[in-house]
């Protein structure tokens, strides 16, 4: 099924639609990820988006179902230049066409990734569609128009509370905004017990189980949009001690009272350095969000810094214990360098 | 940390010699290092025996040394010019070993240098095997079960232990010499005794076979904080068991998921933070197939070939960082020079396929065993670039020269279905098109990947390629649409293969494609997948619809390199491609590359302003020209490579700069030139061609005896033999005939005489010949096997001033605009011309750092228009120097199983050193040292076996080296003239004649020179191949020219020592005033 996809600034590419074809709308991103495409189609922080892969040849090793990040999909659509139709690998259990059928996501290939790759650069994060055949430029704006993901953390949240490894030490209360399975697994991993509770959870109900620390997840979309969790963590702040990643960390910094900025494409991949005021090392790490904290306050350091553009990648209280990082320590996808991160944040809690 | 400001100069150790495992890449991470050092206002001192490398120009290192790799004579070096520091891990593993020596002779300590980067004992760690295994066990890594063991005895015990196939890896050794798998304890026997005796340390490792399993190399970058990046992931499309270097290899990994992935990066990682690597490392691991089993296989804390292939692949400069590493930076302060704003702290992310194949030297080397495994017999590679990996393994192919363009083989064609499948299982040169035809006869591919290890993936997508191919066979020329014409160009299909597979002309193929306005774009190699913007960049040619490259409106030139290093096309023409480059730039031309090769410094990103990564085939070149526009294309620095392509950018009317296509036709082709040389009166030797076995007897006996024959459809000496009468000849020419009925065997009378060689650079009216080379072995022998001499010792003046005569007529008559390169025969007191080159030749690189003049800087300002006189160069013959100098060929023969040994038509060196003196001898003395032959002194064995011909000749030296203390050994006939002249020697048993024969005497070690004049070559089955075999792989020095012999007998009776030689560095190099 031949079909496009068009961006907010006009540019079509044309290619061959797969999975399940019908017209969406998204906010276009690129990730540079050479594998792991799988994690990035099952990470919730993807929501509302239609994701390009830089790399070409996509869905070489299959789909196995023990690798995603969350239950289901949720991206929008996902563009690349070649998608494999024979995978090969040991743990393969569908290949990608069908995987994307399956979970109702929109996929286009032919498409010259590396070219909408440098628009994407140049221009920014912007809208796009994917559509059937050839759009009309009204049909194209018509449902561009449509495209709201102010709502996307709620819709990715989990839709109740629940306790994973009960009677673990310590005792985690878990924020979900749309959490990635990787970070549960590496708590979990370390013997935590962890309440889950969704993202728009008080402040009193998560102090009732009385948990030993509060941890943050990742999410999809605009920290602003959360709903009520900065003012959740104020809340907390002083009775817990408060960890995050990437969305969660954005919202520990709201709530100390830094400020936030988008950047112009974001930072999506398995290959970003960042520096560790600690130790001035720099672990390489798996990013993917298009926010960061600017403006801390005066007890709030940065902790991890980004070498390439020297944005914030972390931030620590000066005397609270309270640590947050942009990145991904959990990786799946991406480098397993800073997975020590998920220690340092339990010792916030002795 | 930034710059460590005590280090004030650096010693750096080259590679040496081109030999098959160490290649141009060590060129190429030398030179990126020395520059990476000398831009930080520090000294380096530079050591290399090899002089058609561009790290040992004057202008890369403060002072060079083109002087022999031992470390006795790196220690007079080092005295002489007290570096504080010396960087290890450059000079591939001859590099590694010899610091390592220096280091534990305490030759380092006594002069206080540093060694900077990975120390010594870091690189102890990775390199010994028994440390290795510790470390692996230190850090819980799994490696295969093995031992070490330094006894057969012990070896025969762990192989009946582990089971058989065992792996033999010797330490200390490079691309994997002396190695092998042993299927039988039978095998083992032969590859433990010599992997023994080849080992530094006499230590070898035996290893469960986990061949099969895939083959995963990374390449990791470390700093003294402890930073640690990957920089390229790599797979091997063939399993483990086929040594890297001989294995088709794809960048990044295609069929990792991402926890396999990121599972063998930590590991990779963890073990390089353990061993506290301060540069480059790299790592392979064997990974099971059917589970996340694995193995680490070995590291190499240095750069390497696959170091060299994963910069070229992504963009990131690895010798440069790993240089500033050990200059005390840190990756995150360290630019990413091709962005120019990120930093070398980040890992290359790509967004396109790199394939690299090897190219293998059987085409000249037809008796050898083609069998891949465990020691690595390619001498070069090409790596290409596709956005699928079917159109990056069809740029591949051809790129490789190999005259092919599809999947689609002759000499699989013609092979049963039966024989394909046996032969898949034995991996050779060929097992890309035997799989290819396979799987056209419609053969089970699950079974193919049973029977070869292969991944469905690769073996699904070269499917791919043959159902196309196999698709457009059904259509034709005309009836081709716009639609499928762009399909199979965007699959990689190039014209030529199109147009064989529709059974069409390329050239309609091309018409048709431009009627369809099909034409490529280029995208950037940039390390970032398009996320930043690059400065410096290169680019590969794809069938999308945007472009990346944008064609200045400067002047600008594009140099053609010279593709894979092979037999006979090395090193020296990607010298010549850069210094073209160098000195278009110092003109103010804008300058492109288009070149294949990854190993070499002319594929590195800031060589030229734009590099395009691509094959050099008219389609592929003429594409770029067409986007460029260039003002001219420099074709003369390119070998062969480059000159193919002459008459089709003559035919598109391309400006080619210097001696235009017509007159470098008129030196290619043979008629041509036989005429002009009748026209300017110059001799050749007297030759004719035949058809049949009569008409050549009657030639012969025309021509007298000894002749050179050879088939008239080959290049480069292959198949050519000197005959010495009326039998041997017709059983040569019976030979050919019935192997060729429809071409002539051409016959010319063979002169004995001395071979002089002169490289020269005409402006279309003067001439300038740097130097006269004169070869020390007669006649007879390929010019790149010779012992070349500058200046010549033994030509007198007239032949010498007929030599400038002839060169400038014959310069002047092929309107030569740049180089030429012309072979002479001096016999009987006449000159007569053999060989003609219209180009930069192999000899260059050599005459340029001896001569001190600069030769491809000239002949490139000449092609730009200058004069000779107005750059105020003399005309004529250059003034020679002050001193001598002596390139001395090497070979790899001991990688390459059953191949000829002798000396002959046929060139087999891969590469070549210099030896450099006041005097002949000291020269001469040099380049045995550098070329590792043994020099007899008193009390030494020789075993001699001289054909009856050369025995009168050989006597004298005999006698020299006996009156010397030497002994001799030698077969019966030898023994007996020995004797018979009063030369007492000891008789050898031939093979048949029981033990100990020959053979046994060799293996035994008390043999430390063999002089083996043959009657006859190539003969598999015959003693005396037989025993050159065994000597090669026993590495005892032989001589297969009693000239050569007579050299070294010569430099013997001067009994040299190292203290008592001179050290001679580049700018010690002088011209005598006359």
């Amino acid at each position: 099924m031949k079909g496009q996809l068009i961006l907010e600034n006009g540019q079509r590419f044309t290619g061959k639609m797969f999975g399940d074809v019908r017209n969406i709308v998204g906010e276009i991103v690129f990730t540079t990820n050479m594998t792991g495409y799988q994690e990035t189609l099952t990470d919730p922080s993807y929501a509302g988006q239609i994701v390009t892969m830089t790399f070409p040849l996509i869905g070489n090793y299959g789909i196995n179902l023990d690798d995603s990040e969350a239950k289901h999909t949720n991206l929008k659509g996902f563009v690349v230049r070649e998608k494999c139709d024979y995978p090969s690998n040991f743990r393969n259990e569908m290949n990608l066409d069908d995987y994307l059928s399956e979970e109702g996501v929109v996929g286009i290939e032919g498409i010259d990734t590396r070219a909408l790759t440098r628009i994407i650069r140049d221009y920014g994060c912007m809208k796009a569609v994917i559509m059937q055949g050839e759009p009309s430029d009204d049909e194209v704006q018509a449902l561009m128009a449509t495209l709201d993901n102010s709502r996307v953390i709620l819709e990715t949240t989990t839709d109740e509370s629940y306790v994973i490894n009960q009677g673990g030490q310590p005792r985690v209360a878990f924020i979900d905004m749309g959490a990635k399975d990787g970070i549960l697994r590496d708590l979990k991993k370390r013997g935590c017990e962890i309440t889950v509770f969704r993202a728009d959870a008080s402040p009193e109900a998560i102090l009732e189980i009385n948990p030993d620390m509060v941890f943050l997840s990742n999410g999809p979309g605009d920290p602003l949009d959360a709903p009520g969790t900065v003012d959740t963590v104020k809340a907390l702040i002083g009775k817990l001690p408060i960890c995050g990643i990437c969305m969660g960390h954005q919202i520990i910094g709201l709530a100390l009272g830094c400020k936030t900025a988008k950047l112009k494409f974001g930072h999506h991949g398995g290959n970003h350095p960042v520096k560790y005021a600690e130790t001035g090392i720099c672990y390489i790490t798996s990013q993917n969000h298009n926010y960061i904290l600017t403006d801390y306050p005066d007890d709030v350091e940065e902790w991890f810094t980004n070498v390439n553009d020297g944005t914030c990648e972390g931030i620590r209280h000066k005397t609270l214990p309270i640590a947050s990082v942009q990145f991904h320590p959990e990786a799946s996808p991406g480098p397993l360098d800073s997975g020590w991160l998920f220690d340092r944040f339990l010792k916030e809690v002795y | 940390m930034p710059l460590n400001k005590s280090i004030k100069k650096v010693l750096v150790i080259g590679s040496g010699p081109i030999v098959i495992g160490q290649a141009a890449e060590f060129d190429y991470s030398g030179t990126q290092a020395c520059r990476a050092i000398e831009e930080e206002g520090i000294e380096v001192v530079l050591v290399n025996s090899n002089p058609a490398t561009i790290m040992t120009d004057r202008d890369i290192a403060s002072d060079t040394y083109i002087e022999p790799l031992t470390a006795e004579y790196i220690e007079k070096i080092i005295a002489r010019e007290r570096p504080d520091s010396c960087i290890a891990g450059m000079g591939g593993q001859t590099g590694l070993n010899l610091a390592c020596e220096l280091y534990d002779k305490g030759i380092f300590q006594k002069y206080g240098v540093n060694v900077i980067g990975t120390s010594i004992e870091s690189i102890k760690e990775g390199e010994d095997r028994d440390s290795f295994k510790r470390l692996m066990e230190r850090t819980n890594q799994p490696i295969a079960p093995s031992e070490i063991v330094t006894t057969m005895e012990d070896g025969r015990t762990f192989a009946e232990k582990i089971g058989y196939p065992v792996i033999v890896r010797p330490a200390y050794t490079l691309g994997g010499t002396g190695g092998g798998i042993a299927q039988t304890p039978e095998e083992l026997e032969t590859i433990l005794a010599q992997g023994l005796h080849l080992s530094r340390v006499g230590q070898v490792l035996l290893e469960k076979s986990i061949a099969g399993w895939k083959e995963i190399e990374f390449e990791v970058m470390r700093d003294g904080a402890g930073n640690c990046i990957t920089v390229c992931p790599m797979e091997n499309i063939d399993p483990v068991g086929v040594h890297t270097g001989d294995s088709i290899v794809v960048a990044p990994t295609l069929t990792l998921a991402d926890k396999e992935f990121q599972m063998l990066r930590k590991a990779a990682i963890d073990i390089i933070n353990s061993i506290e690597i301060k540069g480059g490392c790299n790592v392979q691991f064997a990974l099971n197939p059917n589970s996340f089993e694995y193995a680490v296989i070995e590291i190499n804390p240095r750069v390497s070939r696959s170091s060299a292939l994963a910069s070229k692949a992504t963009g990131y400069p690895i010798a440069k960082i790993a240089a500033k590493i050990a200059l005390g930076y840190n990756l995150d302060e360290i630019t990413n020079a091709v962005t120019g704003k990120t930093y070398a702290c980040f890992e290359p992310t790509i967004d396109y396929v790199v394939t690299k194949i090897p190219k293998w030297p059987f085409d000249k080397f037809f008796g050898a065993r083609r069998k891949l495994g465990t020691k690595m017999m390619a001498t070069g590679e090409i790596m290409s670039i596709g956005n699928s990996f079917e159109a990056s393994l069809l740029k591949g192919i051809r790129s490789l020269e190999i005259k092919q363009y599809t999947l689609e083989r002759e000499s699989s064609k013609k092979r049963s279905i039966k024989e394909l499948r046996a032969r898949v299982q034995v991996p050779d040169d060929e097992r890309l098109f035997d799989l290819a035809e396979l799987i056209r006869r419609r053969y089970n591919i699950e079974m193919i990947h049973e029977l070869t290890g292969i991944d469905m993936f690769f073996l699904k997508h070269i499917q791919n390629i043959v159902e196309a191919e196999e698709a457009l066979k059904h259509i034709t020329i005309n009836t081709i649409d716009a639609d499928t014409m762009k399909h199979y160009k965007k699959m990689g299909f190039s014209d030529r293969g199109m147009s064989q597979l529709m059974g069409c002309h390329v050239d309609e193929v091309y018409a048709k494609r431009m009627s369809f306005d099909v034409k490529p774009v280029y995208k950037m190699v940039d390390t970032c997948a398009g996320e930043f913007e690059a400065v410096s960049p290169y680019y590969y040619s794809t069938y999308d619809e945007i472009t990346e490259s944008f064609p200045s409106d400067k002047k600008k030139v594009v140099v053609i390199g010279s593709g894979p290093i092979r037999i006979g096309q090395g090193i020296e023409f990607d010298y010549c491609s850069v210094h073209s480059v160098m000195a278009l730039e110092k003109a103010g031309v804008e300058t492109i590359i288009i070149n294949n090769n990854p190993e070499t410094v002319s594929t590195d990103f800031d060589t030229s302003d734009k590099l395009y990564f691509e094959p050099l085939t008219e389609e592929d070149v003429y594409n770029i020209i067409c986007l460029e526009k260039p003002d001219g294309v420099i074709l003369q620095f390119g070998g062969q490579t480059a000159i193919k392509l002459a008459n089709f950018l003559a035919e598109m009317n391309v400006p080619v700069l210097g001696t235009q296509p017509k007159y470098i036709d008129e030196a290619e082709d043979r008629e041509k030139f036989d005429d002009m040389l009748e026209k300017l009166n110059i001799k050749r030797p007297k030759g004719k061609a035949v058809w049949t076995v009569e008409e050549g007897v009657e030639v012969a006996n025309e021509l007298e005896y000894p002749l050179l024959v050879r088939p008239s459809y080959v290049l480069g000496g292959q198949g050519m033999e000197i005959t010495r009468n009326e039998q041997s000849l017709i059983r040569y020419l019976e030979d050919a005939f019935k192997k060729d009925t429809k071409n002539p065997v051409l016959i010319d009378r063979y002169l004995g005489g001395r071979e002089i060689e002169v490289d020269a650079i005409c402006d279309g009216t003067d001439v300038l010949i740097p130097g006269v080379m004169e070869h020390l072995e007669r006649a007879g022998i390929h010019s790149g096997d010779s012992v070349s001499i500058y200046p010549p010792q033994h030509i007198p003046d007239h032949i010498i001033k007929k030599i400038e005569d002839v060169t400038y007529r014959i310069a002047l008559e092929l309107k030569v605009i740049g180089m030429i390169n012309i072979q002479f025969i001096e016999y009987r007191d006449e000159l007569y011309i053999i060989e003609v080159n219209p180009r930069s030749s192999r000899t260059v690189p050599y005459i340029t750092k001896v001569t001190s003049v600069p030769v491809i800087d000239i002949a490139t300002r000449i092609m730009l228009g200058e004069k000779l006189k107005d750059m105020g160069y003399k005309t004529g013959i250059a003034p020679i120097t002050n001193t001598v100098a002596v390139k001395v060929p090497i070979f790899s023969t001991e990688k390459l199983p059953q191949v000829e040994v002798t000396l002959g038509p046929e060139m087999r060196s891969t590469g070549e050193v210099l030896g450099v003196g006041y005097t002949f001898e000291e020269a001469m003395y040099k380049g045995f040292m550098a070329a590792k032959t043994s020099i007899p002194h008193k009390g030494s064995t020789i075993l001699a076996t001289i054909r009856d011909i050369d025995k009168e000749d050989f006597l004298p030296y005999a006698r020299r080296c006996y009156e010397h203390g030497c002994k001799f050994i030698a077969t019966s006939g030898t023994a007996k003239f020995l004797r018979d002249n009063g030369i007492a020697c000891q008789l050898a048993k031939k093979i048949a004649e029981g033990v100990p024969n020959l053979l046994d005497l060799l293996r035994s070690g008390i043999v430390d020179m063999i002089i083996d004049i043959p009657s006859k070559t190539n003969d598999v089955n015959s003693d005396s191949f037989k025993i050159r075999r065994v000597a090669i792989e026993s590495d005892i020095s032989i001589m297969t020219s009693l000239d050569t012999f007579g050299a070294l007998v010569d430099v013997m009776e001067h009994s040299f020592t190292t203290d008592k030689l001179n050290t001679i560095s580049l700018n010690d190099i002088k011209p005598v005033e006359e």
